[in-house]
């Protein structure tokens, strides 16, 4: 028999402090689906969507059931569309309404993929995607889009990084009357992974196999109840209660993956060792660092509480899973996570500390609320900043921000579900970096790159 | 298929008995039983085997639901394999 203590153990994280398999992601190639006729290009990627992922969220529903373990999101991720609009040409917008009738007739919550990758130059099709993304943000649900505009191997495309803050500024303005809704299923990325099955940024890379099982797992209020056992543990001993408390959770992650994988014919690609928090009450990663004696997440010391809990998950989670990949690290959404929440609109948290809290954890500036006067040279030099850190510390970073139209600090967006509420957060433009972000042209791969 | 059942709350009368004849209607062989109050609280654990486990599980959870509302005593059925990946190296 099992150990009754175990056993209680597992009951109360699912219970009451959120344990739950955040996303399962399904990328598929949509390689051979490309035709030089885009109808037919749309009509290919329907039957093969529908073909690999028909019965997807059904079964991951079955397999919730059976193991009484909570799966919240079921997502496809795809080949970059800015690879099948260079075939095939016309409006990029037709493969954004494909992708959500199969979102649609799938019934899964995202699919990923709406991007293009142009860390080094545009090629044949990037353009017209990126300049479609607005729209199709416009016009969809449930696709999200990415694009990659850096890396620590090429430097940073400065073009694009100009042309992001202009395009995220019309994906507001285009969905202004719901929110903003458009930027937040935008992100902008510098060293994206291939195989990341978290939104905004999942896409399905060109060096995946056609069709993979990437799992993402959650579990903040499960790390955070288990600091709470030792309120006077040194950092080393907390450092080690996140460990074991990460491996339980990716434990688990690797067996509904592996599950998951075998019931649909698929092979398992990965499980990404994310921290991934909601809005609801006990699923915040800021609630973790106040656990560790931060008064309010974002004061002096958050950096360095963030950086030990970034570098312990992955230290327990790693040896728990056969193949590690994605993100993997701590999350910062500022409007998904509620201790963020509050500490924003506290202006406890401002964003240079969140950029500074960037270079020590998983991904980037995600999900803060903008004044909707922000200009779009200013969301560019945001954008060139977090992925000048990317580049360096050869990790990912990654822009998601949302110019709240016609809204200024002291007001507040909502998103609802898991993209939450955030209050729109004070920003310096009294100077302007205009003329630095007009120059464009790329920042040249640093010394970083350098490695054979 | 070998799923774990937890039964968590108020200690009352006939609770095993009520867990029992449910798992038996719908043909669920429980292997070991354990019990304990901690800290107040009642805690039963199950160790059950049954065949089929995609049809019987939705049936079983559906009529512990029911009982969790006439008890207000907390019911779930978790795979053992959860356990096993989570606890055991």
């Amino acid at each position: 028999m099992l150990n009754l203590l175990d056993i209680i153990e597992t009951v109360n994280m699912i219970e009451q402090e959120n344990l739950d398999i955040r996303t399962v992601t399904m990328g598929i190639s949509l390689l051979d689906c490309a035709d030089s006729d885009i109808d037919r290009s749309c009509e290919k990627i329907y039957k093969k969507i529908m073909g690999k992922a028909g019965n997807f969220v059904k079964t991951v529903n079955d397999i919730q059931c059976e193991y009484g373990v909570p799966i919240i999101n079921k997502r496809i991720s795809v080949t970059p569309i800015a690879m099948l609009v260079a075939v095939s040409g016309g409006d990029p917008v037709k493969y954004a309404e494909i992708l959500q009738k199969c979102a649609d007739d799938t019934g899964v919550d995202f699919i990923g993929g709406y991007s293009a990758l142009v860390h080094k130059g545009y090629s044949a099709g990037d353009r017209e995607l990126i300049e479609s993304i607005p729209e199709a943000l416009a016009r969809t649900k449930n696709i999200c889009s990415s694009v990659n505009i850096g890396s620590t191997k090429s430097g940073i495309n400065m073009d694009a990084v100009k042309e992001m803050g202009v395009i995220i500024k019309r994906a507001a303005e285009l969905t202004k009357d719901n929110n903003c809704i458009g930027p937040a299923k935008l992100v902008v990325l510098c060293n994206a992974p291939e195989d990341n099955p978290f939104m905004a940024g999942a896409f399905h890379g060109v060096g995946e196999p056609d069709c993979a099982i990437h799992v993402g797992v959650s579990g903040p209020g499960v790390v955070q109840s288990a600091i709470k056992k030792r309120p006077d543990g040194d950092v080393g001993e907390i450092a080690e209660i996140i460990k074991k408390t990460a491996f339980k959770i990716t434990r688990m992650g690797q067996l509904i993956g592996t599950v998951a994988s075998e019931r649909l014919g698929i092979p398992f690609g990965i499980v990404d060792l994310s921290l991934a928090p909601t809005p609801a009450v006990g699923d915040s990663v800021a609630r973790i660092l106040e656990e560790m004696g931060l008064e309010q997440c974002g004061i002096h010391g958050t950096t360095a509480a963030l950086a030990m809990l970034n570098d312990a998950v992955k230290k327990g989670g790693v040896t728990a899973s056969s193949s590690v990949g994605g993100l993997s690290g701590a999350f910062i959404p500022v409007s998904e996570d509620a201790g963020m929440i509050e500490a924003a609109r506290e202006g406890t948290l401002s964003i240079e500390k969140l950029e500074a809290m960037t270079a020590v954890c998983s991904v980037g500036l995600d999900m803060i609320v903008l004044p909707g006067k922000t200009p779009s040279e200013v969301i560019s030099a945001i954008i060139a900043d977090e992925a000048a850190i990317g580049m360096v510390n050869t990790k990912t970073t990654a822009v998601r921000v949302i110019p709240a139209i016609g809204k200024d600090v002291g007001e507040e967006l909502e998103f609802g579900g898991l993209l939450g509420s955030g209050p729109v957060m004070n920003i310096n433009i009294s100077k302007s970096p205009k003329r630095f972000i007009d120059r464009g042209g790329r920042i040249p791969a640093p010394m970083q790159s350098l490695k054979n | 298929m070998r799923s774990v059942i937890t039964i968590i709350g108020k200690d009352k009368v006939g609770i095993t008995a009520k867990v029992s004849t449910i798992c038996a209607n719908r043909n669920v062989n429980i292997i070991d039983i354990s019990q304990s109050v901690l800290k107040d609280v009642f805690v039963m654990v199950m160790l059950t085997e049954f065949e089929n486990g995609s049809s019987i599980i939705p049936k079983l959870i559906a009529d512990f639901k029911e009982l969790s509302a006439q008890t207000g005593l907390d019911i779930r059925v978790i795979n053992e394999d959860v356990f096993n990946s989570m606890h055991k190296i």
